[in-house]
């Protein structure tokens, strides 16, 4: 069976892209947030996986309010990056793993999840510039992604409860997947943060460190609040931690924090990083290194 | 339905109402993923906007550069990131807009929130 190696959350600010195309990163503006991100390199340097579900919002390059699918699968070869219209330079196209797409879509549907599937899907920077922290010498890409997209964008938006149990079927869908793939599942967006109306600015730094701190151990904490609570608590893009939500509903049981960081501001948005795995997997990963 | 039920003070929460009647700016604006519709829009704004219907308080918004006034007329921020773009205006520049305040007190109060 394939095996569900830990999850990463993080934000996903267009900004940081724009710094990765100029180099920027041993600012100091921005060295406080890219530092954050050694330590989870170096735990993926470790666990080499092979795939990652990639659960993300869609910003209006794939989706318009045409057609605004509430959750949305992957299931093409490849996804490629696009023009956004604000300037962020477009990166290599992400490997697909499309066998993998179809079972989550069947285990999904199985369960009861209305998916609409896609088997052509432009992805925006909620995938490109979290791919480009984890992996910043490709491509190549290491991994193959199916990426999961969530409304976040029209109201109404599904909720933290409903969010959280899809991330817990697609946990549920990697450990029964027969195949010996490593597997990731990964979160962004957020943290707080607001574009939008005379509150544009608008950070919340009490509830962000309360949500990293029961995402841990506790996450079934934060199923209580609604999405309007969710946008006045953490700003109306803040409402992204429902990505966060669903990621870490994946890993079942108790879990390790590998590594957390938490800075602002990086552009409008309090950013933050946090890996988690099955408590014990880092003593299994000695044990095998030992073995072999 | 979700709006009727809150209010959070400057904050418009983007509901099946606002889709509707911000269709056609978004609608425009998602156009702008594409640079030859950028470009279409800079030689001439007014034949742009007719094209996509949008009303006058949409129209006056766009001429204005005036983001609250667009939110205002159903647009999401998403979509007018896309137009503010083109005008070379960031998200931090509209924040500034918005909130009625020059962009490096608005950068400094982003800032700020770190030490709350």
């Amino acid at each position: 069976m394939s095996r569900l190696e830990g999850i990463i959350c993080t934000s996903h600010v267009p900004a940081i892209g724009k710094a990765i195309a100029r180099g920027q990163q041993q600012e100091p503006y921005w060295k406080p947030f890219f530092d954050g991100f050694v330590a989870v390199r170096a735990w993926l340097d470790h666990v080499q996986p092979d795939a990652v579900v990639l659960l993300y919002n869609d910003h209006g390059l794939n989706f318009f309010l045409d057609k605004m699918p509430t959750f949305a699968v992957g299931a093409a070869p490849e996804y490629r990056n696009a023009d956004e219209g604000w300037g962020l330079p477009t990166i290599a196209p992400f490997p697909g793993a499309p066998q993998l797409s179809w079972h989550l879509i069947e285990s999904l549907v199985e369960d009861e999840f209305d998916l609409t599937t896609c088997q052509e899907m432009l992805v925006d920077h909620a995938v490109a510039v979290p791919m480009q922290l984890l992996w910043p010498a490709a491509p190549p890409w290491p991994v193959s992604i199916v990426p999961v997209c969530i409304n976040t964008v029209q109201h109404p938006l599904p909720s933290a409860h409903r969010c959280y149990s899809l991330g817990r079927a697609i946990g549920r869908a990697i450990e029964a997947y027969e195949s010996d793939l490593r597997i990731v599942v990964m979160g962004t967006g957020g943290l707080s943060h607001q574009l939008d109306g005379e509150r544009a600015g608008f950070i919340n730094k009490a509830f962000d460190e309360y949500c990293l701190e029961k995402l841990v151990h506790e996450p079934e904490a934060l199923l209580r609040y609604s999405n309007a609570q969710l946008v006045e608590l953490a700003g109306s893009q803040g409402v992204e931690i429902l990505m966060w939500i669903a990621a870490r509903a994946a890993l079942r049981g108790t879990v390790s924090q590998v590594h957390r960081n938490y800075h602002i501001p990086i552009s409008n948005t309090a950013s933050g990083v946090l890996v988690l795995e099955p408590a014990g997997a880092a003593s299994g990963r000695r044990g095998a290194q030992h073995a072999a | 339905m979700i709006s009727r039920k809150v209010t959070i003070p400057g904050t418009v929460i983007f509901d099946g109402a606002e889709a509707q009647k911000g269709y056609a700016l978004n609608k425009m604006c998602y156009s702008f993923n594409n640079a030859e519709n950028r470009a279409a829009f800079l030689a001439d704004e007014d034949a742009y906007c007719a094209r996509f219907g949008l009303d006058t308080r949409q129209r006056e918004a766009v001429r204005r550069r005036d983001v609250l006034a667009m939110i205002e007329a159903g647009g999401n921020v998403y979509y007018l990131a896309k137009l503010v773009g083109i005008f070379g205006l960031d998200v931090q520049d509209i924040g500034a807009q918005q909130t009625r305040m020059p962009v490096a007190e608005f950068k400094a109060k982003l800032a700020a929130a770190a030490e709350e």
